[in-house]
C-alpha cells in the first residue's frame, strides 16, 4: 500500500507482551508500509518486581540470594557485581582461590548462556533441529554447573567475602572432561551455523548497527564487538581473577576478515566466545591457588561486619550480555541504604530501533533475538501510584535524578 | 476413567510468563530438548493459547500482566488445566513482599498443578505435566 493511497498507510502492527517469538513479555509497535518496518517503539517494564526495593529492606546476605533471582540466565552475573561492591565498602578481602572459583563459575555460565542464545536464534530463523543440537550441547554445561554449585539455575555459589563451595580435586576431572567435549564439538557448532547457507542469507546485511551507533546508543558485551566497539570489562577493567588470567576482546573480522555489524557477526562473537571461555577455565583450572574460599565462613561475624560498613561503591562485571553494573550504598545499617541495578541489556535495548529500521516484518524475531536481550534483568524502574501509571517526562525525570543525587550527598 | 482419543500423545501446552526471573523459562525450554524430550509423548509447547491443553504460568504475576493472564486464560477452550512452575507464582517466594506483584497466581486465577522449586528442574516439570493430565482425564470424566 503505498502513501496516502488507502486510509490505513501507514499500519501498526503491534507485538507482545506475550507472543510466541517472545520469552519474556515487551510490547512492540511497528508503523509498517507494505512488508518495511518505517518505526518502530518498544515499551519494556511487564517483568518489573521491585528487585532494588526490596533490597533496600533486606541484609547483604538475603540480597545474594535476590540478586541470583534478578536473572534466572545470568544470575552468577548480579551476584557477582553485588558481591563486589559490598566487600569494596565492607573492605572485606575475597581470598585468591575464592576470586578463580567465580571466575570459573562465571565463564561456564557464559558458555551455557551463549549456546542458550545460539539455539534461540536458530529457532527465530526456523531451524529447529539445530535449536535441539544446541541445547543438547548446552547440558553438557548444566551438568557440571550443577556438579559446582549444587543448582542448574540460579546457583547460589558466590556469597560476600568468597564462594559457598570449594571445588575439590575430583571435579577437575569433570570440568577436564566437559572442556575436552567442547573443544572437540565448537568447530562443528561454527560450521553448522556459520557455513550454512540459509543462516547466511538470513543473518548477513541484516539488523546492521554501525560502529558509530553502537558507541552513540552505549552498547556493551556482544552486541557492542559485533559492530566491532573493542569492549570487553575482563580485558579493560580486570576484576577478580581476571588480571591475571590472559583475555582478549573477540571481534567478528578474527573470523569472517570484517565487521560488518549484522545479526550474523553476533554469532560469530557469541560462538568464538565460547571457546574463549573453555581456554580462559583452562588458565582458571591451571593457576587456581590452594587455600580458603571465603573471608568469614560465619554468616553471623559476616553480617556483623556488613552493619558496621558505610560508603559507596559500584562492582562491575562483564555479564555474558556486557557490562552488570551495580552500585551499593551502605550507611552502617542492617539493609543497604541505596542500591541501583543496571543490566547489559538495559543499554542494549536501544539498539534494536536502529537495526529494525527499513527491514522486513519476516526479520523481526531474529533482530530481536539478536541481542539477547534479557528483560527480567532490565525492568527496574516503574512508577506506580495508586492505580495511576504515571509517565515521566524527560524532566520529571531529570529533576527526581537531581533530587535523588542531593540526598545520596547529603 | 480414560481421556478422550483427542488426547491421545497430544497435550499441547502453552506457556505465559508473568513476570518470571528467566529461571522457569530455560528449564521449560530445556525440558522440550533432546535430553528429556517429551514431544515423543506428544508434549509440546504451542504459540496461542487457543490450541493449548494446559496453560504453563511462569512468574508471581506483576500488576502489568494480570489483564493479560485473564485474558490468555479465557482463550483457552475447555477442558483446560492451568500449571504453576516455580516457588515465586506459588507463594511469591523469593519476591514476597514486592509492592508490584498481583500474585500469587492462585489469587488470579484458579490453579490446578503446583510445580515448586527455584526454578524446578526439568523432570519435576514433566511430573507436572503428567499430574496435569491426570486431572485432565478427572475433568473429562465429570469430577473437577
Amino acid at each position: 500500500m503505498s502513501e496516502g493511497s488507502g486510509r490505513k498507510a501507514p499500519y501498526i502492527i503491534p507485538i507482545g507482551p506475550t507472543h510466541p517469538a517472545l520469552k519474556e513479555p515487551v510490547m512492540f509497535t511497528f508503523e509498517m508500509e507494505g512488508e518495511m518496518i518505517k518505526e518502530v517503539d518498544f515499551a519494556p517494564g511487564q517483568a518489573h518486581r521491585g528487585i532494588e526495593w526490596m533490597g533496600m529492606r533486606r541484609n547483604p546476605v538475603q540480597i545474594v540470594h535476590l540478586t541470583d533471582r534478578i536473572c534466572g540466565i545470568c544470575g552468577v552475573s548480579h551476584t557477582f557485581a553485588f558481591a563486589r561492591a559490598v566487600e569494596q565498602i565492607a573492605e572485606i578481602e575475597v581470598p585468591e582461590r575464592a576470586d578463580y572459583i567465580r571466575a570459573l563459575i562465571a565463564e561456564f555460565e557464559r558458555i551455557q548462556s551463549h549456546l542458550l542464545w545460539a539455539g534461540v536464534a536458530a529457532h527465530e530463523l526456523g531451524f529447529d533441529s539445530l535449536l535441539h543440537l544446541t541445547w543438547r550441547v548446552r547440558e553438557q554445561s548444566m551438568d557440571v554447573i550443577e556438579n559446582l554449585t549444587g543448582n542448574r539455575v540460579n546457583y547460589g555459589i558466590i556469597q560476600v567475602g568468597g564462594v559457598r563451595r570449594d571445588i575439590v580435586p575430583e571435579q577437575h576431572q569433570v570440568i577436564e572432561d566437559c572442556l575436552n567435549a567442547y573443544e572437540g564439538v565448537i568447530s562443528k557448532l561454527l560450521e553448522l551455523f556459520l557455513d550454512d547457507r540459509s543462516i547466511a542469507l538470513r543473518c548477513r546485511d541484516v539488523g546492521v548497527l554501525s560502529h558509530r551507533e553502537a558507541l552513540e546508543l552505549c552498547t556493551v558485551g556482544p552486541t557492542a564487538r559485533a559492530s566491532g566497539v573493542n569492549v570487553d570489562l575482563r580485558q579493560d577493567y580486570p576484576y577478580s581473577a581476571y588480571g591475571d588470567l590472559d583475555v582478549r576482546t573477540i571481534l567478528p573480522d578474527q573470523y569472517a576478515g570484517e565487521t560488518r555489524g549484522d545479526v550474523y557477526d553476533r554469532i560469530v562473537v557469541r560462538l568464538l566466545e565460547v571457546g574463549q571461555s573453555c581456554g580462559i577455565i583452562r588458565q582458571c583450572l591451571d593457576a587456581m591457588p590452594a587455600g580458603e574460599v571465603t573471608a568469614e565462613p560465619k554468616i553471623a561475624k559476616l553480617l556483623a561486619i556488613c552493619k558496621k560498613a558505610s560508603g559507596e561503591a559500584i562492582g562491575r562485571v562483564e555479564a555474558p550480555r556486557g557490562e552488570c553494573f551495580h552500585y551499593v550504598r551502605m550507611e552502617a545499617q542492617e539493609a543497604p541504604h541505596s542500591w541501583k541495578v543496571k543490566a547489559s541489556s538495559y543499554s542494549n535495548l536501544m539498539s534494536w530501533i536502529p537495526m529494525l529500521r527499513g527491514e522486513q516484518i519476516a526479520d523481526i524475531p531474529i533482530i530481536v533475538a539478536s541481542i539477547d536481550p534479557c528483560l527480567s534483568c532490565t525492568d527496574r524502574v516503574a512508577v506506580i501510584r495508586g492505580q495511576r501509571r504515571d509517565i515521566l517526562s524527560k524532566e520529571e525525570l531529570h529533576r527526581l535524578s537531581v533530587e535523588a543525587t542531593r540526598r545520596l550527598q547529603v | 476413567m480414560k481421556l478422550t482419543k483427542s488426547f491421545n500423545r497430544s497435550l499441547w501446552a502453552f506457556h505465559f510468563n508473568s513476570g518470571s526471573c528467566n529461571g522457569c523459562e530455560i528449564e521449560i525450554v530445556a525440558t522440550i530438548t533432546p535430553r528429556y524430550d517429551p514431544e515423543r509423548f506428544g508434549i509440546k509447547l504451542v504459540g496461542t493459547p487457543r490450541h493449548a491443553d494446559v496453560l504453563v504460568i511462569t512468574g508471581p504475576v506483576v500488576k502489568k500482566m494480570k489483564d493479560r493472564l485473564l485474558r490468555v486464560y479465557a482463550q483457552m477452550p475447555e477442558p483446560k488445566v492451568v500449571m504453576c512452575v516455580g516457588t515465586c507464582g506459588i507463594s511469591g517466594g523469593v519476591f514476597y513482599d514486592s509492592y508490584n506483584l498481583e500474585g500469587p497466581v492462585d489469587e488470579v486465577i484458579p490453579v490446578d498443578v503446583y510445580v515448586p522449586g527455584c526454578p524446578p528442574r526439568p523432570e519435576a516439570i514433566i511430573h507436572g505435566v503428567v499430574k496435569a493430565l491426570e486431572k485432565l482425564e478427572r475433568i473429562q470424566g465429570g469430577g473437577r
